[in-house]
């Protein structure tokens, strides 16, 4: 070992040589090296499925690896349980949440690491040390307060602040920006700064080139399980990140020219609609959406979205208002009435709305039209056609199957939503409500999806597009509707509204109110 | 537990109380009739309460268990027959035979805990049909041995049920006891005690201490739990044995308690009305004991009947059919898992065996 390679690995918080995981099937991890420097803030960056995640289980003891080795502080460490990678210092905030909404922040904190006078577990004094890393890391919480009552924002406080406790040196975030608001994520890049200048060393995993840009100091690369490259963000760019990850070119910006509207295709007015809880999430909420244009709906995850489309497609009661479909009252019909009209529905959950997972591709391919001919006849089904017309749209959409009579449930996600595309744009129609269309997918599948509602706008289809993504919204939409707490805040064309503003009008700000 | 669902309980066991007290009030003091339904309440309540809180602990770390009648009918059995065993093979005291009894139903409940907890922890076994595994193998289990046992010749006991030792006497709670007229209801049995005790300590352990959060935690989120380094197997087995072993408390109250004697099927539903019990006290102990009182209520309302059945008058006629005020306790069961009176929400990750 030369002295320089000393030199460097002894600044290391953490290094990983030869990691290597196979799942049945998959080699999840092949060999990933992987190192940490004291104080600094490192991207792991990749697609869904390159490894990351796994790697990072691996690090927090809830996998073990096939092969390779973990240096903490340059000596060799065996993790085998989430216990022992907290003893080491180690810390990890889940992508999805690990903390129990019926506890309070205090619970939550102290869960696993008690502090028990005599019997009795000591709240008080959970809550005083929670106050005081609060206090230093600008992380407000209140130890009291019930975690289900807390936005997201802070239940994410909440998670890093429980790694604090728990004396983390080394924090893993997995993908932490997913839920947040644009607003949110700039707290959290805040805060993580501040962490990093006070001596932690932080591993940010994420699939978003930008904030790479706004928050890594290194940014290392991962692409089906292997390490492509390490870098910095002045030493790279967007595109070159993403042609790193995908192993190809790819086209971050979607290419569309100027929306040529022409008649109103869906027409809302006044809609109110309850959840299942009885709570009205939609609130007098009227829009439109024309021929040849894409209406993006922007809005942070649960502001009623959800209800919001079930109610358009059928899938919910709406209380009172009004859908006018084409200029037939669609209101309270079921599905299959507003599938005819010409209503295509690109479901926000994919897995339980979108496709029968045990069913084959070429059966979820005619789940809208199985009982028209040429797929029916006289209420007999005609496999024949079936199949065929299966074949062709695995081919024409580019699903990547090794069979059409596979189950539904055995592709990846990516190839799951093409399915769903193929099915949902093989027929005639007029309306395309793509709801969360590209969540959870890589950027390989991301950019076939836009292209696709581009070239569907293009051909004369209204496109309803609903996403928490700001950046997919202002790439597709020609006009953006801001939607918080089941109101619509504000419909703006496309092209003359800033990220600030919508995330404003996001967080139920309005623009006047912050002229002032 | 709020106040709704704690007024809807006081409401109907006052109602019941006024039934007796309207009816046999004419012969027998009201006071005394007051005193004698509160005291049977509590005893009858018992092995409601001890099944409502096995399920407390069971749902509570995130395991349904449909099989506390089961584990209750076995640990009936196997109590009975222990003390029975020592007192007239053995040659052991009646007392002494009476506590043995109750601790083989404990270690009986426990066993059956033990193999509920194999099934749908380890095996994870969809947990209804682990439970109800567990019921059908105690009434098939406790018949035939109760046949083969006592009533073929030549078996143990020579072809007749032996000589019982008896039940367990009542323990007389100091000062309390002593109270005119009410000191009646602080003279209880002793399972009856415990099981009030057994309340008020799984509420303190639930609540207050560091396995009370680590079970909840595993029962609402158990990846959580896992993510911060705690046994969520561990944890599962330990409550769902925990639990079986207050079942078999609960059991030993049949065959040691309130009657000195097993009958096959003895204990008659109580399992799922203890279920009952702990869905509608929300799976918390005060909610379940609570709960359990209403029942305890009907069937004492049953037992007091009884004595004034020559006081019930013409147009009340249906009460002196005993069948009719038996079902009573079924139709409260029913009506309240109807959730008319609020609905109750089960630990998040209850019924959901952990997967890594």
């Amino acid at each position: 070992m030369t002295n320089d390679q000393m030199t460097y690995e002894m600044g290391l918080a953490l290094q990983t040589k030869g990691i290597t995981k196979h799942f049945p099937g998959v080699l999840a991890d092949d060999h990933v090296g992987f190192d940490l420097r004291e104080g600094e803030i490192h991207a792991l960056l990749g697609e869904n499925g390159a490894g990351k995640t796994t790697l990072m289980n691996i690090i927090y003891g809830l996998y073990q690896a096939d092969a390779g080795e973990i240096f903490l502080d340059g000596k060799p460490v065996n993790i085998r349980t989430s216990k022992d990678a907290i003893a080491h210092g180690i810390g990890m905030v889940h992508q999805h949440f690990m903390l129990i909404p019926v506890f309070t922040v205090a619970e939550n904190i102290m869960l696993g690491s008690e502090t028990v006078r005599g019997m009795v577990l000591d709240q008080h004094s959970v809550a005083t040390r929670v106050r005081e890393l609060s206090h230093q890391y600008g992380l407000d919480v209140d130890p009291d307060a019930y975690v289900r009552d807390l936005p997201v924002g802070i239940q994410q406080r909440v998670e890093i602040i429980k790694a604090l406790y728990r004396q983390a040196d080394i924090l893993i975030l997995d993908e932490p920006t997913a839920v947040l608001t644009p607003q949110e994520v700039r707290e959290l890049f805040k805060v993580i700064r501040s962490l990093a200048d006070q001596g932690k060393s932080i591993i940010f995993i994420t699939h978003k080139l930008k904030e790479v840009f706004a928050v890594a100091d290194r940014i290392t690369v991962m692409r089906d399980g292997r390490v492509v490259g390490t870098t910095t963000p002045a030493e790279t760019s967007e595109p070159a990140l993403a042609s790193m990850m995908v192993g190809r070119e790819v086209l971050l910006r979607v290419e569309k020219g100027p929306a040529s509207p022409g008649e109103e295709v869906l027409h809302v007015e006044n809609l109110h609609v309850f959840d299942d809880r009885g709570a009205e999430t939609v609130r007098g909420a009227s829009f439109f959406v024309r021929v040849g244009e894409v209406l993006g709906i922007a809005g942070v995850q649960g502001n009623g979205q959800t209800e919001l489309v079930e109610a358009l497609t059928g899938l919910r009661q709406a209380h009172s208002g009004q859908v006018v479909m084409l200029e037939r009252d669609v209101t309270g019909k079921p599905p299959r009435p507003i599938i005819e009209t010409g209503m295509a529905h690109i479901p926000e959950d994919r897995r339980r709305y979108g496709l029968v997972l045990p069913f084959p591709v070429t059966d979820n391919l005619v789940l809208c039209t199985y009982y028209l001919p040429p797929f029916a006849r006289h209420g007999i089904f005609d496999h024949q056609a079936i199949d065929e017309n299966g074949r062709q749209l695995v081919h024409e959409f580019d699903v990547r199957t090794p069979s059409p009579y596979l189950p539904a449930s055995k592709l990846s996600g990516g190839n799951q939503q093409k399915v769903i595309v193929a099915r949902e744009l093989s027929r005639p129609i007029k309306l395309l409500i793509a709801n969360q269309p590209t969540r959870g997918l890589d950027v390989g599948s991301i950019e076939y999806i836009h292209k696709v509602i581009v070239r569907m706008r293009d051909a004369g289809c209204g496109v309803l597009l609903v996403s928490a993504e700001l950046d997919e919204i202002m790439a597709l939409s020609d006009r953006i509707a801001v939607v918080y707490k089941g109101q619509i805040m504000d419909t703006l064309p496309a092209d003359q509204v800033t990220k600030e503003q919508l995330g404003l009008l996001m967080a139920g700000i309005t623009t006047q109110a912050t002229e002032v | 537990m709020e106040w709704r669902r704690l007024g809807f309980i006081a409401l109907i066991i006052l109602i019941l109380i006024g039934v007796v007290v309207m009816i046999g009030g004419g012969e027998i003091a009201p006071s005394v009739i007051v005193v004698s339904m509160i005291a049977t309440t509590i005893a009858v309540a018992t092995p409601l309460t001890l099944g409502a809180l096995c399920g407390v602990y069971c749902e509570r770390a995130g395991v349904v268990n449909i099989g506390i009648e089961g584990m209750m009918l076995a640990s009936a059995f196997f109590g009975w027959f222990a003390a029975i065993y020592l007192n007239t093979i053995l040659g052991m005291a009646p007392m002494p035979s009476l506590i043995m009894g109750v601790v083989a139903a404990i270690l009986t409940g426990g066993l059956a805990g033990l193999l509920h907890a194999v099934l749908s922890v380890t095996y994870k076994v969809d947990q209804i049909i682990g439970g109800t595994v567990i019921n059908i193998l105690a009434i098939g289990v406790t018949g035939f041995l109760n046949r083969q046992l006592f009533f073929e010749k030549g078996s143990i006991f020579g072809g007749q049920v032996p000589h019982a030792p008896g039940v367990l006497p009542r323990i007389r709670i100091p000062l309390l006891a002593d109270i005119p007229t009410v000191g009646r209801i602080f003279e209880q049995q002793p399972i009856a005690v415990s099981a009030i005790v057994l309340v008020l300590v799984t509420h303190f352990i639930l609540f207050y201490t560091r396995w009370g959060l680590r079970t909840r935690s595993v029962g609402e989120h158990p990846r959580a739990a896992d993510t911060v380094g705690i046994n969520v197997a561990r944890m599962r087995y330990a409550n769902v044995i925990i639990g079986g072993l207050i079942a078999g408390l609960g059991g030993a109250y049949f065959t040691l308690e309130s009657v000195p004697s097993f009958e096959p099927l003895m204990t008659n539903g109580r399992g799922f009305i203890a279920l009952a019990a702990m869905i509608f006290g929300n799976w918390a102990p005060f909610g379940a004991w609570a709960s359990a009182l209403v029942f305890g209520a009907a069937q004492a309302l049953q037992i007091n009947l009884q004595f004034f059945r020559e006081q019930i008058p013409s147009q009340w006629a249906f009460l002196q059919q005993a069948y009719i005020v038996g079902l009573v306790p079924y139709l409260l069961t029913m009506l309240i898992l109807t959730g008319i009176i609020g609905k109750t929400t089960p630990p998040a990750a209850d019924g959901v065996p952990y997967e890594k």
